[in-house]
């Protein structure tokens, strides 16, 4: 795992046809491969990949990457404020393949991939409880960390971290 | 955050700054609420997370539930004739089981759909133990970052540690010296032995076993103890961390592990006959919460209870990591993925770890526990007494953290439980821009409706304690 020290993504990897004609590159970074389908590729690409042979999603989560807007994506990728990394394993290949798609903070919606991977049911939850991502199709797109009630998607990075006021003799203020 | 990447922000104003308000569909741009009361106001819950009645849950929505909340698409692994969408609330019973009950392991609640004794949907709500581990961990250097992560999978830490220490060291683009690599798979393997161990003694227990209870937790008190001894700490260690481990094992560590391997590998065979021979054991375990290796698949299952349908699938093995290409082990694999198989998999895995120590015992190669980088691990004790740039250079390591490139990783280990990953995202600042764990209990959770679906609720408290599911890890 700590083999490879080339940070940058390489521009020229070859190209993989996927589903519905699209074209998607399908870079490594870290040598891990990455892919990034807009958001209307999304399913089809993740159900190409299932039919490759990933047979299993590893993990499923989002990323608010509101205050670090200017991160390193491949050439044609419109960096949005949130991202769902979808990690996919294949064990006839013991390969894995890491699917991000940028979902833009005035409709945070991605299509669920419940249909595709029926475990990313609770890893989808989860992501829409923490950090506000809709997954549209969802069986039961509830919050599962926090009570029912909670206000606020905590990983967000607008989420205030909460501090409770203590007292000492000349504090300064609260920060 | 870093400075350097709160004055970009600022520079430029992202086009992101509008927040979205799914409820009413209405947009607001007030970047200044951000963090503020009514920042948070955005958005409320979109409803109640229970086990609805039946007469409340739509015919199709039973349908692909089958198990519970857990909904398997329809025609793979369901037959949609089974489920009887008819049946009246008057027939079946909703109970609660937890998250107080001392059978859920923790702090896990069970809502389940009875009919007499038998359990048709399942429903696991948890959430009772979340402390926010992930926020919190952004708000942590990658120094201090395994203080937090040890807390997650309180009965396996030290896997904790090492995938958020292989993360950072991926990130980091170093390699470990060997050493500290064969330190790292000693420690982990006899965490994992400890793991199972407390695993056998719960589940002994979750059988009316109370001798097994009291055996599983003395045989883990000798490992804990050498944790004590090498650690400091009998559990959270914070011992493995990025760039090496903390310290370098004990004097005499040898005779330690050869102890505890010497005295746990027969006290297996004493838990053989206690168990595994007796008929009652092997009629509560045998036949009971099974799960067929393509739903284990679909449902991201990993670990023992993927082995367990017959899947070889042990990532120390399949995709290795440390030095496990240069040990011998088998991986245990099962068959009919029900209790027994998953009881006897724990069991014998106890065994290959105890291999896998002994060959550590053998091959553990001298040189540095950690790697002699002054920009990541501190530098020696005697060193500071002496050298004015040694002492920066431990200040800067625990005052403002080492900075990690820009970029993002995922790396998973084979956990006691199954695949414990980590997706850490770094923006070049010393601490985790986002740190994800992919915890294997809470993705086993996801198995149970299926496993308990048909059986008695007799039955649901083993089935529950064969997935093992660890809550501090599920909730985080």
């Amino acid at each position: 795992m700590t083999t490879a020290s080339d940070g940058a993504t390489t521009s020229d990897a070859p190209v993989v046809r996927l589903a519905g004609g699209s074209s998607a590159r399908r870079p490594t970074h870290l040598g891990q491969e990455v892919l990034f389908p807009t958001r209307d590729q999304y399913l089809d690409v993740v159900s190409a990949l299932r039919d490759e042979g990933f047979e299993t999603c590893a993990d499923l989560c989002a990323v608010d990457y509101l205050t670090h807007p200017g991160r390193r994506l491949p050439e044609g990728v419109v960096a949005e404020r949130f991202e769902v990394v979808v990690n996919l394993l294949s064990l006839s290949q013991v390969r894995r393949v890491r699917v991000r798609v940028q979902v833009p903070a005035d409709d945070p919606t991605v299509p669920t991939l419940f249909d595709v991977y029926p475990g990313t049911e609770a890893m989808e939850r989860e992501a829409y409880d923490l950090v506000g991502v809709v997954f549209e199709g969802h069986p039961d797109m509830t919050r599962i960390l926090l009570p029912e009630d909670w206000e606020g998607h905590p990983l967000r990075k607008d989420y205030g971290v909460g501090r409770v006021p203590v007292q000492f003799k000349n504090a300064p203020g609260p920060r | 955050m870093s400075g350097t990447s709160t004055d970009a922000g600022d520079a430029v104003p992202h086009p992101d700054t509008v927040l979205p308000d799914p409820v009413s569909g209405a947009d607001y741009t007030e970047p200044s609420d951000v963090g503020t009361e009514r920042g948070l106001l955005i958005e409320t819950s979109e409803g109640a997370q229970e086990l609805f009645r039946r007469s409340e849950t739509a015919p199709d929505e039973l349908r692909r539930e089958a198990g519970a909340v857990l909904r398997l698409p329809e025609g793979v692994v369901v037959n949609t004739d089974d489920i009887d969408v008819e049946r009246s609330d008057d027939e079946t019973m909703i109970i609660n089981m937890g998250p107080q009950h001392p059978s859920t392991h923790g702090v896990l609640r069970l809502m389940m759909e009875l009919d007499g004794e038998t359990v048709l949907r399942t429903k696991p709500i948890i959430g009772y133990l979340h402390t926010g581990m992930e926020k919190t961990a952004e708000e942590l250097t990658y120094v201090q970052g395994s203080t937090n992560v040890t807390r997650m999978d309180y009965l396996s830490p030290l896997h904790n540690e090492l995938v958020l220490s292989m993360a950072v060291e991926a990130l980091l683009g170093i390699e470990m010296p060997a050493r500290a690599d064969w330190i790292r798979m000693l420690l982990t393997e006899l965490n994992r032995v400890s793991s199972h161990l407390m695993w056998m003694a719960t589940n002994g227990m979750d059988h009316a076993s109370t001798s097994m209870m009291i055996y599983g937790f003395r045989e883990r008190e000798m490992i804990l103890a050498f944790f004590e001894k090498t650690t400091g700490l009998r559990m959270n260690h914070n011992f493995i961390r990025p760039g090496g481990t903390a310290a370098d094992l004990p004097d005499g560590w040898e005779d330690d592990v050869t102890v505890i391997c010497d005295t746990v590998l027969p006290r297996l065979d004493e838990y053989d006959e206690l168990l595994t021979g007796q008929p009652v054991f092997r009629q509560r375990s045998e036949g009971i919460g099974n799960i067929s290796a393509e739903e284990a698949l679909a449902l991201s299952l990993t670990g023992p209870i993927l082995r367990s349908t017959g899947v070889p699938w042990d990532l120390r093995r399949t995709m290795p990591y440390l030095r496990y290409d240069e040990v011998e082990f088998d991986v245990i694999v099962g068959t009919f993925g029900d209790n027994f198989d998953r009881y006897s998999i724990r069991l014998n895995e106890i065994r290959e770890s105890i291999r896998i120590i002994r060959q550590v015992v053998e091959k553990m190669p001298a040189g540095d526990y950690r790697v002699q980088d002054k920009k990541v691990t501190p530098p020696p004790r005697g060193r500071i007494d002496e050298s004015m740039e040694a002492l920066i250079h431990h200040f800067k390591v625990f005052t403002e953290g080492f900075r990690v490139p820009e970029g993002e990783v995922y790396v998973a280990i084979e956990s006691p439980r199954g695949e414990l990953g980590c997706y850490l995202v770094s923006d070049g600042g010393p601490k985790p821009y986002r740190m994800h764990i992919r915890g294997p209990s809470f993705v086993n959770l996801q198995g149970m409706p299926v496993m308990m679906r048909g059986g008695l609720l007799a039955d649901a408290v083993v089935v529950c304690s064969t997935i093992d599911p660890v809550m501090g890890e599920v909730d985080r």
